[in-house]
């Protein structure tokens, strides 16, 4: 049976300083868990810049060409009328729909984009690791088998580094 | 860590060298162009106005953040206060327009049976415009110096008092400055079209000031980095003056539009005739100012790793730069000059001459204080700040 350590840390501050000194010693951490985001520690765990903007800046990039093309094709080919003595294809008109939609075309792919990637969003069946992680507990998650060499390793390190409190729970 | 600035012999000599140049190209413009009086003076009235933009910036952030409780800005306090100084220098240098005005302001003549203009008689006539440009100073001068005061006798205090000083000096400053800045802008730039009026052309000036301000900023502190102070100021605080100078030039690129968008929909011949002067005399700077003032930054300045290198961050705000001062170029010269006005040697001269003394003020100020500021409330959050 595969099971894990599961730290309890009151304050972000030794949260942030148990990270570190696992990742120094070269600890592999599953995962940390806290109810707000904490400045830094995306650092400490080496972790990969977001690729969020680009999915922005490519749905965004679409979406100005869409709303400039339909705006075109719309007041120019399909359906042509005289609007203030304006030329059909007027493109001061066109901009303040074009800003509107690329703005709204980037931020709805990335919210999606966001929901898809942290598996959430509707009809997700994830399971909270601990409800106090939503509200004042911060949780490192590191994999280990009771009473082995590891184990009590990461155990003394984690008690070190004022971890409130530590749990063995095993994968389900 | 060295704090203290020392403004080194060959640096002076940079900016003389800047100033001297200028000089010499205003010169061969006189021998080989011959410019008329209105020209001489659009080129004061324009570099008066670019470089008063610069140093008001920095009286503006030093009390925009103050009274925003801000933290980062904090360690990097000096170099804005150290704009600042330039003020008095402004001041003195605007009220030469004394001499100028007939050449620069149509409405400034007697003789001009204008209904319009005389209509308008009760806001534009010389004594009160004169009132009006030693009042914008005083409040600028006044409250600038207090600030940077203030700055320096907290320094030597470890008592807060000054600082909850700073923050009412603060406040009067952009109540101050919130009048004045729109104010300014129709008596020095709209009113050089005296029948022309747009009610958002105050907005619009002020956010090309913002970002002119922000990116002279940049640059003076990749100088101070290159020649190896400020190590204080990390990779955090440019990403926020890159954020500064992303944002800032998108929202001048809003304001021009709507101000462009309103004008094309209604329009109504006096109001186009603006729009219609520079875009057929001007075609290409016309374009040139959108591209470097938003396409260009917009681009370049999109991913957080372009924010953070400082000589990318600087190349853009030199860009910046450039485009600020072509665009106050544009709203002046087809309005005095007309549409044959062109960008000759005088122009860049003159750009040059100011520049050089711009400088020398600026950084002469800076090696009189300490470069990191001591005994602020703020400044352990600065160092450890993160975006």
């Amino acid at each position: 049976m595969r099971s894990y350590i599961s730290a309890y840390f009151t304050d972000e501050e030794d949260l942030l300083r148990a990270s570190k000194t696992l990742m120094e010693k070269k600890i592999l951490i599953l995962d940390v868990l806290t109810p707000l985001p904490v400045h830094g520690l995306d650092k400490v765990l080496g972790l990969k810049e977001s690729k969020l903007p680009t999915v922005g800046f490519i749905a965004g990039a679409i979406g100005t060409l869409f709303a400039f093309g339909f705006q075109t094709w719309t007041f120019v080919v399909d359906y042509p009328l005289f609007i203030g003595g304006k030329p059909h294809f007027s493109i001061p008109s066109f901009i303040p729909i074009t800003f509107e939609v690329t703005v709204l075309f980037a931020a709805v792919a990335m919210v999606f984009a966001f929901l898809f990637r942290s598996k959430l969003g509707l009809g997700a069946k994830n399971k909270i690791h601990d409800e106090r992680i939503t509200d004042d507990r911060f949780v490192i998650i590191i994999e280990a088998n009771e009473n082995d060499e590891h184990f009590n390793n990461v155990k003394a390190i984690l008690e070190q580094e004022a971890a409130h409190e530590i749990q063995l729970k095993e994968h389900k | 860590m060295n704090t203290n600035y020392i403004l080194s012999k060959k640096t002076k000599q940079v900016f003389l060298s800047i100033s001297v140049i200028g000089s010499l190209l205003i010169a061969l413009s006189f021998l080989l162009e011959n410019p008329d009086n209105k020209q001489v003076w659009m080129n004061v009235l324009l570099n008066n106005l670019y470089f008063l933009f610069l140093s008001l910036f920095g009286a503006l952030f030093i009390a925009l953040h103050k009274i925003a409780h801000s933290g980062w800005h904090v360690s990097l306090k000096r170099i804005p206060e150290a704009l600042s100084t330039f003020l008095p220098y402004s001041a003195a240098l605007m009220f030469l327009l004394i001499f100028g005005m007939h050449d620069l302001y149509h409405w400034s003549h007697h003789d001009l049976h204008d209904p319009i203009i005389k209509g308008k008689s009760a806001y534009l006539n010389l004594p009160f415009f004169f009132i009006r440009m030693a009042v914008y100073f005083a409040g600028w001068i006044g409250l600038s110096y207090l600030l940077r005061k203030n700055s320096i006798s907290q320094d030597l205090s470890d008592n807060y008092k000054f600082h909850k000083q700073g923050r009412i000096l603060a406040a009067l400053f952009m109540a101050f400055f919130a009048i004045s800045s729109s104010t300014m802008t129709w008596d020095w730039i709209m009113s050089v079209d005296p029948h022309w009026y747009s009610t958002l052309f105050g907005w619009y000036v002020f956010i090309g000031l913002f970002v002119s301000g922000i990116a002279a900023f940049i640059l003076i502190i990749a100088l101070l980095k290159s020649q190896g102070y400020i190590d204080f100021v990390n990779k955090e605080h440019l990403h926020d003056l890159g954020k500064y100078l992303f944002g800032f030039s998108i929202f001048w690129m809003y304001l021009w539009f709507f101000q462009y968008m309103l004008i094309w929909y209604s329009h109504i011949p006096e109001e186009t005739v603006y729009f219609a002067q520079r875009l057929n005399g001007f075609p290409i700077l016309f374009f040139a100012i959108l591209v470097l003032n938003f396409v260009f930054p917009f681009l370049a300045l999109m991913t957080r790793n372009s924010k953070r290198n400082i000589k990318w961050l600087a190349m853009v705000a030199a860009v910046v730069l450039i485009g600020q001062w072509l665009n106050i170029y544009l709203m002046l010269s087809p309005g005095i000059l007309g549409e044959t006005a062109q960008i000759g040697l005088i122009e860049i001269g003159s750009a040059c001459l100011y520049l050089g003394g711009f400088l020398f003020v600026v950084f002469n100020a800076l090696s009189k204080k300490p470069l990191l500021c001591k005994n602020d409330p703020f400044l352990e959050e600065s160092f450890h700040y993160e975006t």
